[in-house]
């Protein structure tokens, strides 16, 4: 397998890791908002209302930089890292 | 005070340009101290922070085609990810999405998990490799990667159909707020609105637009966020609201359960001026079913990664590296308003409902509301109404109608804030409409006058004719959405939420296949653009014509079915042609690869 398609194996993989975590606070866990929203949650607030109006919505802020952290680390250990610029 | 090149002051510049917003918010509310009148606040700030936007957009002119389209692929990730934010947010996240949620409650707040979800897409599937690309537009990569004109052109169209849906609402948002402002009427207002989107594009095209919209996200988020925490720290509520709502929003479930959602009946409900709502639904219980929430959040996040106006945002990053990490920034921008949103929702609706606050109106005779300022103001804006629906007297829950802008324009005044706040939340209306604005418009001109006029039609004209033609579109563009905005066909937010059921009918799976699967053809992502956005505008027509629908797609989602046939067919019809050539291929490896030349060679 060549440098390039290795790279692209990576990269595809931290794809479905992110994916996959995306989903679950975008779509899995409204699947129970009505039980979820019984139970409470940080700051006092019931976990379903929580999750939709600053829990889901951090966690997307960070899994983007996050994201983007490990693909720079990917992209180094094939060598095909930008140099410079940020 | 400032030495070198521009882009390397761009922390100075703007913080300069903070501080003196800052300077003049405070010399207003000095001004009404004097006795300066509400009027003449509300007029200074419109006209101030439009001067200021146009001399911005000024002093970027340009002449050369990489900057008018691309601003010069120069524009650091966190001042990209300002302008991205600005041009995300538009006149109805800013005017109407607290009032979605005070209304609405849970139910609503799939917009919110939606509109934020939808970056994670954009940055895993999309922004990268089409940074990489190196085009200058969503159809430039559509037309390049598949090859033809047809392609392209239907990428255009595409593109024009999603995109002027939603630029008639932030021209009509324009409108509303200048008409407000400046006590003038909507007809008028909306061209006066037009053409201080135009002042900001016309002359440095995209150059001008990041700098507009940066300056914009500024004033847009001062404006949005001051108000919640002076409210939420004068109401008592918590000095910082978002961690400290918690007994509020406990508070709201408790009064609800005393008054109970009364339902009024139909001939009650008719006498209620048109665009004015009761609160009907919980504000924090689980008001929708797990399919309405998640169907919804589905639709926002994969229209998120196909409309073209931000997409071509990510094209202005100096690195592919840049443009991951500029959609970080752009998320956490955007985070910032969204995650206040359901707290000013919160605010809101305990300062008016509970009676032993002296905001709160229910349980108060008529007579007592009627007599209080900001109702009648509220009330001639058409914005208020109550009814004595029972004939007790005594105001009701059930008999208090509200429009859903009043929430974020009329809670600074219920709250007993000085005039100078409305002031400054017309000036971040203004902000949030114009800079959405400007990016469609712009996305729709650079689209038609680089890859219909100058790919396909003429494709050896000179830089100075097609930026010349870029502009005449634009103007043309601009006007057309202003005539039909002006016209009132729907509210601000039902045209936005379609905007991105077209967009993600007609180009999500087309721009993603196109990185993602190699196999896919011209052929395949023409059947896909083709049928996914016909069955879209197929299946909405049938819906708003009495149709019953299917799975539980409404005129809101439908843009799931429309991706699902564009998938089925884009999978199909290129499993069924050639595969794409050699050179078409080892296009799709190198933008795979962050490092060398972009594609288009540039």
């Amino acid at each position: 397998m060549s440098n390039a398609q290795k790279h692209w194996e990576k990269t595809r993989s931290l794809l479905f890791v992110t994916l996959a975590i995306w989903f679950v606070f975008s779509i899995g866990i409204f699947l129970f908002a009505a039980e979820m929203n019984e139970v409470t949650g940080p700051f006092g607030y019931p976990w379903t209302y929580w999750f939709t109006c600053q829990g889901s919505l951090g966690i997307f802020v960070i899994l983007c930089f996050w994201f983007a952290n490990r693909q720079e680390k990917i992209d180094e250990e094939f060598g095909f890292n930008e140099r410079g610029d940020d | 005070m400032i030495k070198g090149k521009f882009i390397d002051n761009l922390p100075k510049v703007y913080g300069i340009y903070t501080g003196g917003f800052i300077g003049f918010i405070i010399l207003m509310a000095i001004g009404e101290q004097m006795g300066m009148s509400a009027k003449a606040i509300g007029v200074a700030f419109v006209a101030f922070t439009i001067f200021i936007y146009a001399l911005i957009g000024y002093l970027s002119r340009t002449a050369q085609a990489d900057a008018y389209y691309v601003a010069g692929r120069q524009v650091p990730t966190v001042f990209n990810g300002m302008a991205t934010a600005a041009d995300w947010m538009s006149g109805a996240s800013f005017v109407a999405m607290a009032g979605g949620i005070y209304f609405k409650g849970y139910g609503y707040m799939a917009l919110l998990v939606g509109w934020t979800g939808g970056y994670i897409l954009v940055a895993t599937l999309l922004a990268p490799y089409l940074r990489k690309f190196g085009c200058y537009t969503v159809p430039d990569f559509v037309g390049t990667r598949y090859g033809g004109n047809l392609a392209r052109l239907c990428a255009v169209i595409v593109l024009t159909v999603a995109s002027f849906t939603y630029v008639t609402a932030q021209i009509n948002a324009t409108g509303t707020i200048a008409s407000v402002a400046l006590d003038i009427d909507f007809k008028y207002a909306v061209y006066i609105g037009l053409i201080s989107i135009l002042l900001c594009s016309m002359l440095g095209g995209m150059r001008a637009v990041t700098w507009t919209q940066v300056a914009q996200y500024i004033v847009l988020i001062i404006a949005y966020l001051l108000p919640i925490f002076w409210i939420s720290n004068k109401m008592g509520a918590g000095f910082f609201p978002h961690f400290m709502l918690a007994d509020e929003v406990a508070r709201i479930g408790e009064l609800e359960q005393q008054f109970g959602f009364v339902k009024n009946s139909a001939a009650d409900l008719a006498t209620v001026p048109k665009g004015l709502a009761g609160i009907t639904k919980a504000h924090s219980a689980v008001n929708a079913t797990p399919w309405a929430f998640i169907s919804l959040a589905l639709a926002m996040m994969m229209g998120t990664a196909s409309l073209p106006h931000v997409m071509m945002r990510y094209f202005t990053t100096p690195s592919v590296k840049a443009a991951r990490k500029s959609v970080g920034w752009s998320l956490f921008f955007i985070f910032l308003l969204y995650s206040s949103a359901p707290m000013l929702a919160t605010l809101s609706k305990l300062s008016l409902i509970d009676p032993t606050l002296s905001t709160g109106i229910i349980g108060k005779s008529f007579a007592e509301v009627q007599s209080i300022d900001w109702f009648q103001n509220w009330n001639q804006a058409n914005l208020m109404f109550i009814s004595d629906f029972n004939g007790n007297g005594t105001l009701e829950l059930n008999e208090f109608f509200m429009g859903g802008k009043a929430v974020v324009l009329a809670t600074p005044e219920i709250a007993g804030l000085p005039y100078v706040i409305s002031g400054l939340v017309a000036a971040g209306g203004m902000a949030a409409a114009m800079s959405t604005a400007d990016g469609l418009i712009l996305a729709i001109a650079n689209a038609i006058s680089h890859d219909v006029y100058y790919k396909m039609i003429d494709p050896k004209a000179e830089t100075a004719k097609r930026l010349l033609v870029a502009r005449v579109l634009l103007v043309v563009i601009g006007f057309a959405g202003a005539t039909i905005a002006a016209m009132e066909i729907q509210g601000i937010l039902g045209s936005v939420i379609w905007a991105f059921d077209f967009a993600m009918s007609g180009l999500f799976f087309p721009l993603v296949l196109g990185v993602w699967w190699k196999r896919a053809n011209r052929e395949g992502a023409i059947a896909g653009m083709v049928l996914g956005l016909a069955s879209a505008i197929w299946y909405l027509v049938w819906v708003r014509t009495g149709g019953s629908g299917f799975l539980g797609l409404t005129q809101l989602t439908f843009g799931i079915f429309g991706a699902g046939v564009s998938l089925v067919a884009m999978v199909v019809v290129s499993l069924m042609t050639q595969a794409p050539d050699k050179a078409t291929q080892k296009m799709v490896d190198e933008v795979r690869i962050p490092t060398g030349r972009t594609v288009t060679g540039k």
